[in-house]
């Protein structure tokens, strides 16, 4: 009786032990959840998720505030990866949020630019160029097409230009074929 | 001359009918110059040749169209004299059928000449010669289309010993360089020793598949009494022509994928890139045009020297046209081209061939079963991957796992393909996920820029909130010095004694 | 085909001529079989092949997959041959429709079909048949030259009512059962080919089915439907095995030469675990493989309950393919 209770107890011990060496050798600093799902958003900064950014929607997600499908920009791609690293059940995009499209890039159409400046301090990654009374010009290479400079610009000279398929980005597309190989042709 | 007797053999490869001699019974045949010349700035790997002309301008043959923008660059020449008619988006030889900038030149049949330089280049720094060689406009013609510059420049690390001449030409029904050993073997010779010497090189082999046998005697011959020049043959496998494959089958050496041979001390040169070197450097004529087979459904299959921007419709008429009218052409072997978007496409540096689809190449007569995991594919491939996983992988976008299983080290050869029972299309699963990989990654990358800006944006916006808010402290700190508090009472003093003299006033 | 891209041209056998190349390769063994076990073997193959259509047909139709493409692939009247040739020739119907129902049905169609079933077809059809009726399964009849001794009706009866209510003299322990049960009982035992006891014409019988299939599966090697990891590893591992154990002590083990000749080790060898869907795909994977079921093989020859462990050897390591081809990778060119 007392032995197996003083084995018990050394195996407590030990254990614990064990454990609070861990919790001390390996911690982790920060939340790397919070870092993994924004690793998954794709930045586009665009606040359609009802977030002010991607970050605050991924701490939101990783708190448990946010569903999972409210990033149209994502697409039914990011839900899904978002899904397994969550270890939740996909769900169809929130539409309430918007829905996905291409990729977009912003256009200023330089003759109505006013140099009014709202568009440069609404852009959420500064991809905008100009000052006050002269004109804008959008950083093609660093837009993400969040839109977000649409709505204050005064005079509308601002357009979304969707990427156009060219022989560079070109991809070459997924096989298809007649026959029960691909289980996506089964389902369909 | 001394035959190196030793071959090491890679795995796999497929021992495919050649098909050969349908296109080597007639000789190299000139085409005339075109009505029309469709001349596209991207003709190569790395960034778009930048536009030296304008509509309306006259050029001579041999005059920069475009120069090499950067140093992953080739020029443009304009292949014969006339006028530059328009530039737009045109559809172009690739596999995604998109149309992409050309330039439209009307010939004007005078073929005059721009003045040529050729190139002094025993007397010249190497260094010279290589900046000569930036606006040749020469590519490799083997069908990779790599700065030709780049492999002659001087900035490496290690010096080049072997110069490995590729004249293997492995795809089946390709004999455009067979045809060149067969007729310009001069040339290529003197090319050899050229940039062997530009290389600093100290022998060059000449790798040769074994079913070239009148080519192999003219090479033979012709290098009989250079002391430096030897002639490997290899056995016909496809794909022995691929570059690490040959190099691997001569030398024994494998280099992988993330390497370059030149660190290995081996650079290699497709034969009809040698003879545009040669040509450039002794007669100062840049790349204008090349050898091309057309072959296959086509009523007199043989080669023709093609100006580049030739209309393929040209060559088809002067090759007498389809025998089985089908309108499909491509581009490439049968084991790794592509279908051209359309007959009036034009001719490029990298088409080494033309083959007029067969009907039973673009008619499928077996439908495609599930994988039955016989492994084939796995026995003929020449790189030793594992298709039927990496197949699995790409089917179901599991894109991480097919790199895990080293998808980027696919050559596309099609080997799998080919030996396939089930009939999947293999490779056509490769392509996708490598493409989908890469644009993945670009967007990654994109967002991560993004992330940063978004995240140094946050930054400012805080920092300039916070020093809006110490420059109002410091305000409303200095507006309660004792100082302004007088200022303020004297203000207001006055103030109040301007009132009371104003309602003095009024009562008078 | 949408999209089409290269190759443009290919030259591969289909998978039918490959099944059909496979079927090809049984019928020197099958004949063996038929010569000494009677015609009830192929009463059982016909029976065996008609079912498993029938079963395949049915299924396809309620997974709604095209029936003709899949039907005519012959996967599955190589499994069904397979199971009709390890069942003895004197089993009722009842018992082939049975065994053909889980090779065909489940092990091949509930995981998947063609190309996804995790364990051999066939194996798992006989291991449902060993475990539930060893009785019959494990009754076969004395080898005799019955092409000579022909009796349809005696077999049509046989095979339509089972043994009890026909004959019990005919049958007898198969060689590996009989020499098992006398080990186990502690009593010493013979194997002579001089003398006339059934064991014997039994074992003598053995050693030319096994030649038979010996001659079907270089037939299929010449034909480069298989290669060689599979069986020559398998043979050279079990004769290695038994050797080991047969030089330890010559009295409680068999010789490697009986281990090799008896049973259905060349049938395993050349037939079953070189079935390319549940097998492993790397060269270094088949060697693993087939080294693991010689081993499992003998063990359960030597110390299991049954006096044969191919079908559970193949189906134990089916479960340890995809570690085996995960770990076996092969070098890829330019990879240290």
């Amino acid at each position: 009786m007392l032995t197996s209770i003083l084995i018990i107890l050394f195996l407590a011990v030990i254990i614990g032990l064990v454990l609070g060496f861990s919790s001390v050798q390996f911690k982790v600093e920060g939340d790397p959840i919070i870092e993994k799902i924004d690793s998954i958003l794709p930045q586009t900064q665009c606040g359609q998720c009802s977030y002010p950014g991607c970050k605050p929607y991924a701490t939101a997600i990783a708190k448990g505030d946010a569903d999972i499908n409210q990033c149209p920009p994502g697409g039914e791609k990011g839900v899904r990866a978002l899904a397994e690293l969550m270890g939740v059940e996909y769900k169809p995009l929130n539409e309430s949020h918007g829905i996905s499209k291409p990729k977009a890039i912003a256009f200023i159409d330089e003759d109505t630019c006013i140099g009014c400046t709202l568009c440069i301090q609404a852009c959420p990654v500064d991809a905008i160029l100009g000052a006050a009374k002269q004109m804008h010009t959008i950083i093609e290479k660093e837009c993400t097409g969040c839109e977000l400079c649409l709505p204050p610009c005064p005079v509308d000279c601002i357009t979304m230009e969707p990427i156009e398929e060219n022989a560079e980005n070109w991809k070459w597309k997924y096989p298809v074929y007649s026959i029960a190989v691909s289980e996506k042709k089964v389902n369909n | 001359m001394k035959l190196l007797d030793k071959i090491f053999k890679f795995n796999g490869g497929i021992q495919a009918e050649t098909k050969k001699d349908i296109s080597t019974k007639k000789t190299i045949k000139s085409l005339p110059i075109p009505s029309e010349i469709r001349l596209p700035l991207r003709q190569h790997i790395g960034k778009m040749a930048k536009l030296r002309v304008k509509v309306g301008d006259q050029v001579l043959k041999g005059e920069l169209i475009a120069e090499a923008d950067g140093n992953i660059s080739a020029a443009i020449h304009a292949p014969t004299s006339g006028k530059i008619k328009s530039i737009e988006k045109l559809l172009i030889p690739h596999p995604s059928g998109l149309p992409d900038f050309c330039v439209t030149l009307i010939p004007d049949n005078n073929d005059k000449w721009v003045k040529k330089f050729p190139i002094d280049w025993k007397n010249i720094s190497l260094k010279e010669t290589n900046k000569l060689l930036l606006n040749s406009g020469i590519v490799g013609l083997g069908g990779a289309a790599f700065p030709s510059h780049l492999k002659l420049g001087t900035n490496r690390n290690s010096p080049i010993k072997t110069l490995i001449i590729n004249a293997a030409e492995c795809e089946p029904y390709i004999t455009c360089d067979d045809m060149l050993m067969r007729e310009r073997g001069k040339d290529l010779i003197e090319g050899i020793e050229l940039v062997q010497s530009l290389l600093g090189a100290e022998e060059t082999i000449i790798g040769i598949e074994d079913n070239k046998l009148e080519a192999f005697k003219i090479i033979s011959s012709l290098i009989e009494k250079k002391p430096n020049i030897y002639i490997k043959v290899v056995p016909t496998i496809y794909p022995s022509g691929d570059a690490k494959r040959l190099i691997f089958l001569i030398n024994g050496i494998k280099i992988p994928k993330e390497k370059r041979s030149s660190e290995y001390g081996i650079q290699m040169f497709n034969v009809a890139t040698i003879v545009a070197i040669f040509r450039f450097i002794q007669y100062g004529e840049p790349s204008l045009s090349r050898i091309v087979t057309i072959t296959g459904n086509i009523k007199e299959p043989r080669n023709y020297e093609v100006l580049f921007g030739t209309p393929l419709r040209s060559l088809v008429k002067d090759a007498g046209g389809q025998k089985i009218k089908n309108n499909t052409f491509l581009m490439g072997g049968p084991m790794m081209g592509f279908t051209l978007p359309s007959i009036d496409v034009s001719v490029t540096k990298t088409m080494n061939c033309v083959i007029s689809a067969e009907p039973e190449m673009i008619q499928v007569t077996e439908e495609p079963l599930p994988c039955i995991r016989c492994s084939k594919c796995a026995e003929a491939c020449p790189v030793s991957l594992q298709p039927q996983e990496l197949f699995w992988f790409s089917k179901s976008d599991q894109f991480e796992k097919a790199q895990n299983y080293n998808l980027f080290d696919c050559i596309e050869c099609g080997c799998c393909s080919y030996v396939c029972p089930s009939n999947i299309p293999l490779v056509q699963f490769y392509r996708y996920a490598k493409s989908e990989i890469i644009s993945q990654s670009i967007a990654a990358e994109e967002a991560d820029i993004a992330r940063e800006r978004n995240d140094f944006r946050i930054l400012r916006l805080d920092r300039e909130k916070k020093e809006r808010a110490e420059r109002n402290a410091q305000r409303k700190a200095e507006n309660t010095n004792t100082d302004k508090l007088k200022l303020i009472e004297e203000k207001r003093a006055e103030i109040a004694a301007a009132m009371d003299r104003i309602k003095n006033e009024k009562n008078i | 085909m949408i999209n089409q891209q290269s190759p443009f041209i290919k030259k591969a056998p289909s998978v039918t001529w490959i099944m059909m190349l496979v079927m090809l390769g049984l019928v020197p063994g099958t004949l063996a079989c038929v010569f000494f076990f009677g015609i009830g073997i192929l009463l059982n193959l016909t029976i065996a092949i008609i079912t498993a259509l029938i079963f395949e047909y049915f299924i396809l139709k309620i997974r709604n997959l095209p029936i003709k493409l899949f039907i005519t692939d012959g996967s599955a009247i190589v499994a069904a041959s397979l199971l009709a040739i390890s069942i003895p020739s004197i089993a009722p119907w009842w018992i082939i429709v049975i065994g053909t129902f889980f090779t065909i049905i489940v092990a091949k169609h509930l995981y998947g079909g063609l190309g996804s079933n995790l364990f051999n077809p066939a194996m798992i059809g006989y291991a449902v048949l060993l475990i539930s009726f060893p009785a019959v399964m494990t009754k076969w009849p004395l080898p005799a030259s019955h092409l000579l001794d022909f009796n349809l009706a005696q077999q049509i009866q046989i095979f339509v009512y089972g043994t009890k209510d026909v004959i019990d003299s005919v049958s007898s322990a198969t060689p590996l059962d009989y020499i098992k049960t006398q080990i186990l009982l502690n009593r010493p035992y013979e194997v002579n080919f001089t003398k006339g006891m059934p064991i014997n014409s039994y074992f003598n019988a053995s050693i030319i089915i096994s030649l038979s299939f010996l001659i079907g599966g270089i037939f299929m090697w010449i034909k480069k439907i298989i290669t060689w990891h599979l069986p020559i590893t398998f043979l050279i591992s079990l004769a290695l095995i038994s050797s080991i154990f047969w030089l330890v002590d010559s009295t409680r083990y068999l010789s490697p030469f009986i281990h090799l000749f008896s049973g259905g080790t060349l049938l395993c060898a050349f037939f079953i675990i070189t079935d390319p869907v549940s097998g492993p795909t790397t060269p270094k994977g088949k060697i693993f493989f087939a080294f693991g079921v010689a081993l499992l093989v003998y063990l359960i020859r030597v110390f299991g309950g049954y006096p044969e462990g191919i079908a559970f050897a193949v189906i134990l390591m089916n479960i340890c393919v995809p570690l085996i081809d995960s770990l076996t990778q092969p070098k890829v060119f330019g990879h240290e």
